[in-house]
């Protein structure tokens, strides 16, 4: 009887443990899943791509990262800080259009090219443009998410205004104002009082972008790309939008100042020296820094 | 008694889920699959990612190359690495071969009437020899000292592990922060877009592109080497995307030996330009152009060599010569691609009449003081082309081909057959690659030339020579 009982339960437990082990992977989805969406295209100007002529160069030159199955998990996952992206959620931080919605192909396209500073991410800017525009296409099909849902439309950035010291002065207001100074520190340094607590949307710690140590944004360095930054945010991490609460005008103004506290020389950071423009300090009271 | 076939089942079931469950906890601990040279392991990018098939460079990796071994990602600099990070790789190449050589001078023996033979003479005949052999060892490291600041090392040895140094230099890169200013110094391979130093075949002579190292019979310049790593200055620059290259170099002409030999003081210039145009989903092609040009000694400035053989001075001084020609780098979709290298080379007649090559430090008669040339002496001429085509099934396979040709045009010597010294030379040959991750490479390599030339078996008829190769070339 005994016997007879603990070859019941090794049985049990035998199938028991492959059904564990296997349960991660049923969770996720599989090659025949990205299978149904191998005809997604992607439109970047009048190129058309195609998902199913990027596998040889996603295997080529992705796949150590970004995992077979575009889920973040290369071999190189456990070596590389920040992690790959992973596709599968459909969750991009650099996009021009809002915030919960999905970037259009030309954002993905752009950030093939670009690379992201400060990371291992390179600019893979020797493509051809439809070499990139068919890799856009094979990122898509890795999410459900590109099937029911379109990309979010662009948000409309005013024309950029001439700097001037009361725009800067007011740039400064508008960074006490939204608190950014909380989570990128008063010098822009990313030591804010909320620095270490951060965490992006899959529970991983996560640094507040370090205006002052030289590197690019990694969404873009031009004054259009910090602007849609911050009034677009970073899906995925704890950058929000702030469309919301800064109006198209004062934008501008926020990106004049945010030049002030970066490291590369910009007549911004000039006529901030000769403001003897101070940070902004936490303690003042409301509207008046 | 006998057992039951219903317990004899339930026997089986129970082994067979304990067999079961081991197998699933193996197969969910099993380690990710990892391997790396070094420029990979920092950056988390597999080889296939610099490399069309390893060694030789893509696109992307020409553009690393390019950027002083750097992804411009500002981690660049080793202050980004984890200390235990170490910029070193080493490669090496296990082999076996058979090299079949036609129209050798063999002894021929008889018998000397006791029972033993003796030397009767001698005879050409082909002479097939094969075995095991192992490559010579490279051991590489490069990369960067600090952003933008970039080096490299090889010492590199012979298959009897004999080194010297191959590479040695160190590079300011993006001058001015411009990627078109990029000043490189040391001894460093020439800005050939086909890289000899990359090639992707090994044999004796599929392992070299005879274009790079060609000479006309009995020419003296030793120093016109393209395919040899020279001592010198190269400023470069690019695009952004690498679409528009140039180079410049200002080399000695000393042929990359160290400790100024021949005491003589020539100098040559290597130049380059190319241009890559988009074409879609056939991928990017480059045109370009080259030239090497300058002068080159043909006599030591003192009596002995450095190898301690007493020279006697000619008084010819330095003599010029060069090599110009086209590159061309074509591709056909993801896989399908065709290199091509042209070139027209022109020794000074001085050369040509065999000045110069003292490199062994033995004196020749060519090599005396108030030689005059021979009566009708030219400068020797020739042209030559090189069409390489890959077919890439795969990051992991590749197969090469390479056809070269090589024609005199002006024989030095005047009443030399035209086609004295031509070659015509083709190599089959295949790469497996087994694993392609970021950590190692290890190619299964098969290869298979074929050498002809034109005159130059002792005879004077034509020499065929053939080698077929299979090994594990592998770098870590």
């Amino acid at each position: 009887m005994q016997r007879n009982n603990l070859r019941k339960w090794s049985s049990v437990f035998g199938a028991a443990a492959v059904v564990a082990f296997a349960m991660p992977s049923s969770a996720q989805q599989t090659k025949y899943d990205f299978e149904t969406r191998m005809n997604i295209e992607s439109h970047v100007g009048n190129i058309t791509g195609h998902a199913k002529d990027a596998k040889p160069d996603y295997r080529r030159y992705c796949v150590g990262c970004h995992g077979e199955l575009g889920d973040g998990n290369g071999e190189n996952f456990p070596w590389v800080d920040p992690k790959p992206r992973n596709f599968q959620l459909g969750v991009f931080k650099c996009r021009s259009t809002p915030t919960g919605t999905l970037p259009t192909d030309q954002d993905l396209f752009d950030s093939i090219g670009r690379g992201f500073d400060r990371s291992n991410m390179p600019q893979w800017s020797t493509f051809t443009k439809q070499e990139r525009t068919d890799l856009v296409a094979w990122v898509k099909h890795f999410s459900p998410r590109w099937v029911g849902e379109k990309p979010g439309t662009p948000i409309t950035i005013p024309p950029e205004p001439e700097v001037t010291p009361e725009r800067i002065k007011a740039g400064r207001e508008v960074f006490a104002r939204v608190q950014c100074w909380k989570c990128h520190g008063v010098l822009g340094q990313g030591d804010g009082p909320s620095a270490a607590t951060l965490t992006d949307d899959l529970g991983r710690p996560i640094a507040p972008f370090n205006f002052a140590e030289g590197a690019r944004p990694k969404c873009g360095d031009t004054d259009k790309d910090i602007y849609r930054i911050f009034m677009t945010g970073l899906d995925g991490t704890p950058m929000p939008s702030f469309a919301d609460n800064i109006k198209p005008d004062e934008a501008w103004d926020l990106v004049f100042y945010l030049r002030t506290l970066m490291s590369q020389h910009s007549k911004e950071k000039a006529m901030a020296k000769q403001l003897g423009l101070k940070p902004v300090d936490p303690n003042a009271p409301a509207g008046q820094q | 008694m006998r057992v039951s076939s219903y317990s004899r089942l339930r026997d089986v079931s129970y082994f067979g889920s304990l067999v079961l469950f081991a197998v699933t906890v193996m197969l969910a601990c099993s380690p990710r699959a990892n391997a790396l040279p070094a420029f990979a392991r920092k950056y988390g990018l597999r080889c296939s990612a610099c490399h069309e098939s390893w060694p030789m460079l893509n696109y992307f990796g020409q553009k690393f190359k390019d950027n002083g071994y750097q992804l411009m990602n500002d981690r660049d600099a080793p202050i980004w690495q984890n200390p235990s990070y170490w910029p070193v790789t080493f490669r090496i190449t296990p082999i076996w071969h058979r090299v079949s050589t036609g129209k050798v001078m063999v002894d021929t023996y008889g018998s000397n009437g006791a029972g033993g033979s003796v030397v009767t003479g001698s005879t050409l005949q082909r002479v097939s020899n094969s075995g095991f052999d192992i490559s010579g060892l490279d051991f590489h490291t490069g990369g960067t000292l600090e952003k933008n600041i970039s080096f490299y090392v090889l010492p590199s040895s012979n298959n009897a592990a004999q080194f010297h140094f191959e590479t040695v230099m160190g590079r300011l890169d993006n001058l001015f922060g411009s990627s078109w200013l990029n000043v490189k110094l040391g001894k460093f391979e020439l800005d050939n877009l086909l890289s000899e130093k990359r090639i992707l075949t090994l044999t004796g002579n599929g392992g070299i592109y005879q274009l790079y190292h060609f000479r006309p019979q009995g020419d003296g310049n030793v120093f016109g080497q393209m395919g040899d790593n020279q001592l010198g200055l190269e400023v470069m620059g690019h695009s952004w995307n690498d679409r528009t290259r140039y180079s410049a170099a200002l080399l000695s002409s000393v042929d990359g030996q160290v400790g100024l030999p021949y005491g003589s003081n020539a100098y040559s210039g290597f130049f380059t330009f190319s241009q890559a145009f988009d074409t879609g989903k056939a991928g990017v092609q480059r045109i370009g152009a080259y030239a090497f040009v300058g002068e080159a000694p043909t006599n030591w400035l003192t009596q002995t060599g450095p190898n301690g053989a007493t020279v006697i001075p000619g008084a010819v001084g330095n003599k010029s010569f060069s090599r110009e020609g086209f590159v061309g780098q074509f591709y056909f979709g993801q896989h399908v691609d065709l290199q091509v290298v042209t070139q027209h080379g022109q020794d000074s007649v001085w050369f040509g009449q065999g000045y110069g090559d003292f490199i062994d430090g033995v004196a020749s008669g060519n090599n005396t003081t108030g030689t005059t040339l021979a009566a009708g002496a030219q400068a020797p001429t020739w042209n030559g082309v090189l069409v390489e085509p890959h077919y890439i099934y795969s990051p992991q396979l590749i197969f090469i081909g390479r056809f070269e040709t090589i024609r005199m045009s002006q024989q030095s010597t005047p009443g030399t057959a035209s086609n004295f010294g031509n070659i015509s030379t083709y190599t089959i040959g295949y790469r497996y690659n087994p694993f392609m991750t970021s950590r190692a490479g290890f190619a299964w390599h098969n290869e298979y030339n074929w050498l002809h030339q034109d005159g130059t078996a002792p005879d004077g008829t034509n020499l065929n020579t053939s080698e077929l190769l299979m090994g594990f070339d592998f770098d870590f």
